[in-house]
């Protein structure tokens, strides 16, 4: 039993950590940690650093251009990218349809997308969620019907994150409705410039442009960019689920933010003190910062197992559901630490180019807006109610 | 980073487990807590034979030479079995205690009669009007012809009664809130001034009020600095809330299991209730407050050995008030989803809700520790040079 690091992950953290810090471009970093507007530019330019470095795929294997880490360098990698400040790296290519490319994907769509997914030259979006199917994925409508060497299909996905900048588009389509719903999906992989591919900007309630709505009309799409076998796609789309453990939980953002909202409850006054002195509300601060110690132990445990090579299983349903309280909780947190400096509503004072005058300190500006954006955390990627089910059935057999 | 026992700490392990289940079924501890001493003298002696009593004890006095780990993995099965011997108390806190501080003399005296079974200590450190705090210190010790000379009382002093030798705090210097001016004594109860009261507490334990009027002691009956003792009341304080959190997991463990076998054969409406979704996900809540709670578990035996004292109270405090919110969900659900079962004397269900209940109380409660923590470093302002964090010797908790 031992907590520490050992030399050489030592030695490793320190390799990462001069990388980074001699590699992400300042006002990136400022942006995320401030949470500022970021765009496409800037999640693709850090994304191309890594890229250079080889460091963009963490978790493909080497011969696919990984970096060949065990799960320790990896969390240690995780951490110290965003403890910098680092954009996260866009889930949709390298943690979601890569793997699923790689395991049951036909050699030409590994040559062709593979490469472009680590460069960034491909941004990927995610057709999974329809305006009928939520929860209940599985009873998703768009057709995909084969006709000569195509497929065509018809239908519509909602809640397509940054589907505006996405140059793909994974995608769950129904190629048979006969017996079980989960044996008709079929996965497809969908250019989006073909024609009849409509992407519509769904507004959130923080007022951003984040998801989509993306409207297939007889699409047709090449019959080799199925993915696998016709009618398996459910299977690949749970091995994409299962795939990306330990991430979720969201650890190392969270301890970022942690420390930032004790900056803004160090600046912030309340009867004369700062607020952090409140015994109120430093109450609170430190119930989550318990919470999220307890949360980084419980996935160093789940990595100890992966090292181990014990398979992936439903515990990061647990560190969804965990890692996505304490990111709610953090926002709310930080916007009511700046009080009623969280009411102006600037939204382009957070974005680039603002030389407009400021209301309030510049760090609350963001606030309400991210708290608002936050509620979804516990909605995507499976509801937190989802993940209670599916530990409810697969952990404990109920 | 490495989460696995040695293979001896898996052997400790296994045998721990096994004595318990020979020796402490739910229908023998019923008997043990009925009995006039209040712990079972042949429990203790087995516990004796399997060097159990040894565990903080340094190997050069033929002890197990464990740390906060072993301790845990004890305490966790006692925690699975409610054991209600005297091991805290003896063991964890005044073996370790005396390992730690004890001079030379006092260890060759003390140790192997603890470890043989011989002896059992109590550690006295709380009084009335004081709560959780250990520097609130009334009991007084002056030195008088050679000798210690203590007057003032302790409270709720668990396992005081039965104890062969009390540790005690006692003012040596300053008023009664000063954190400097504290020390500790060797007190035997068969001293002449020396009061006790013994009563069960809600959970099967017992607990003493104990009352020392003009009870003089020896000169040699200091244990630790003069003065300077709070430091060491806290470690040995810490060592014991490490404990707790461990015993707290073995509870939650045997409360989630018992519950979740309960939601699958319980049949009400025609299928078993575990059916229901209502109940499945506060299950579901169950198992992720025994999983943070085991993290948590983890972390404090860990830390509670680190030579920081601020890294360790940090941990410990983090860990109990963690803990002792966790204990009372999984305690509040699992009679909550055993229905009317889970409020009987009969059931299991209700003794391992008491003892998490008590445990929450014991050394400190979720808010006394929260404010602990807080003061231990999390309630300070963060300047943005934060982000430029120096090399982290831990994992970065």
């Amino acid at each position: 039993m031992d907590l520490n690091y050992t030399p050489r992950e030592l030695a490793f953290q320190d390799e990462v950590r001069a990388f980074v810090r001699a590699n992400l471009p300042p006002a990136i970093a400022r942006k995320v940690i401030e949470h500022k507007r970021l765009g496409k530019d800037d999640y693709v330019t850090w994304q191309q650093i890594l890229y250079r470095q080889g460091w963009i795929a963490p978790g493909w294997p080497v011969e696919h251009g990984g970096t060949g880490w065990n799960p320790v360098e990896r969390h240690i990698f995780e951490e110290e990218c965003a403890a910098a400040g680092a954009p996260p790296v866009i889930a949709f290519g390298v943690s979601m349809v890569g793997p699923v490319i790689m395991a049951f994907g036909h050699p030409w769509q590994k040559e062709r997308y593979l490469p472009r997914i680590r460069s960034s030259e491909d941004w990927w979006c995610q057709g999974y969620s329809e305006p009928g199917s939520g929860s209940d994925l599985a009873s998703l409508k768009t057709r995909a019907e084969r006709q000569g060497d195509h497929y065509v299909v018809n239908g519509q996905k909602t809640w397509t994150t940054l589907a505006q900048y996405a140059d793909m588009m994974f995608c769950l389509v129904r190629t048979s409705s006969e017996g079980k719903k989960q044996d008709g999906i079929s996965f497809l992989l969908i250019d989006m410039r073909t024609p009849g591919v409509t992407v519509r900007p769904i507004i959130t309630l923080d007022g951003e442009h984040e998801v989509n709505e993306v409207w297939l009309e007889d699409v047709k799409v090449p019959a080799e960019n199925l993915v696998g076998e016709e009618g398996r796609g459910w299977t690949y789309a749970k091995f994409l689920l299962s795939h990306e453990r330990t991430g979720i939980a969201a650890v190392s953002r969270s301890k970022r933010e942690l420390l930032y909202l004790k900056h803004i409850a160090g600046q912030e006054q309340a009867g004369g003190r700062p607020l952090l002195d409140n015994v109120r509300f430093s109450d609170r601060v430190a119930r989550v910062e318990i919470d999220l110690m307890a949360l980084e132990i419980t996935v160093l445990r789940v990595l100890a197992a992966d090292r181990q090579g014990r398979p992936p299983g439903p515990e990061a349903s647990i560190l969804k559901i965990k890692g996505t309280e304490i990111q709610q909780a953090l926002t709310e947190l930080m916007m009511e630490a700046v009080g009623p400096w969280a009411l102006p509503f600037l939204p382009d004072s957070w974005g680039d180019h603002w030389l407009g005058a400021r209301v309030g300190p510049e760090y609350a500006a963001p606030l309400a807006a991210r708290y608002l954006n936050f509620r979804k955390v516990s909605i995507y990627g499976g509801s937190n109610e989802i993940q209670r089910n599916i530990v409810s059935q697969m952990i404990l057999g109920l | 980073m490495d989460f696995d026992y040695t293979e001896e700490q898996q052997l400790l392990e296994d045998s721990v487990a096994k004595f318990l289940e020979k020796n402490y079924a739910f229908a023998a501890r019923k008997e043990i807590i009925a009995a006039r001493t209040g712990y079972s003298p042949a429990v203790w002696e087995g516990l004796a034979g399997l060097g159990l009593l040894g565990v903080p004890v340094p190997e050069d006095f033929d002890g197990f030479g464990g740390g906060g780990i072993e301790t845990m993995i004890v305490m966790e099965a006692f925690g699975r079995h409610l054991v209600v011997e005297p091991y805290l108390a003896t063991v964890v806190m005044a073996a370790g205690g005396i390992a730690t501080a004890g001079s030379d003399e006092q260890k060759r005296y003390l140790l192997p009669a603890i470890m043989d079974g011989s002896m059992r200590l109590a550690c006295a450190f709380t009084e009335s009007g004081g709560r959780y705090d250990l520097h609130h210190v009334e009991t007084t010790a002056r030195m008088q012809g050679g000798q210690w000379v203590l007057d003032g009382s302790k409270s709720v002093v668990m396992h005081g009664a039965s104890a062969d030798l009390l540790i005690v705090s006692a003012r040596t210097a300053g008023a009664t809130g000063d954190e400097m001016g504290i020390s500790l004594f060797f007190v035997n109860p068969g001293e002449e001034g020396v009061s006790g009261r013994e009563y069960p507490t809600y959970d099967g334990n017992r607990a003493a009020e104990i009352g020392f009027t003009n009870v003089a002691v020896s000169g040699d009956s200091l244990i630790g600095p003069l003065d300077l003792g709070l430091p060491l009341i806290e470690l040995i304080t810490d060592r014991a809330i490490a404990g707790l959190c461990a015993e707290a997991v073995g509870c939650m463990g045997a409360l989630h299991d018992a519950t979740l076998e309960y939601l699958k054969t319980r049949q009400q409406f025609g299928v078993p209730i575990g059916r229901f979704q209502a109940l499945q996900h506060r299950m579901v809540e169950m198992l992720i407050n025994c999983e943070q709670a085991r993290s948590m578990a983890l972390l404090a035996a860990v830390r509670v050995d680190s030579a920081d004292a601020v890294e360790r109270r940090k941990a410990v405090s983090a860990a109990k008030e963690l803990i002792g919110r966790a204990g009372r969900y999984v305690a509040q659900q699992a009679i909550q989803l055993h229905g009317g079962m889970g409020m009987t004397d009969e059931l299991n269900v209700s003794h391992y809700v008491k003892r998490l209940t008590a445990i929450d109380t014991q050394f400190g409660d979720a808010d006394h520790h929260l404010d602990r923590f807080a003061a231990a470093g999390s309630a300070k302002p963060v300047e943005l040079a934060v982000f430029e964090r120096p090399r982290a010797k831990w994992k970065q908790i």
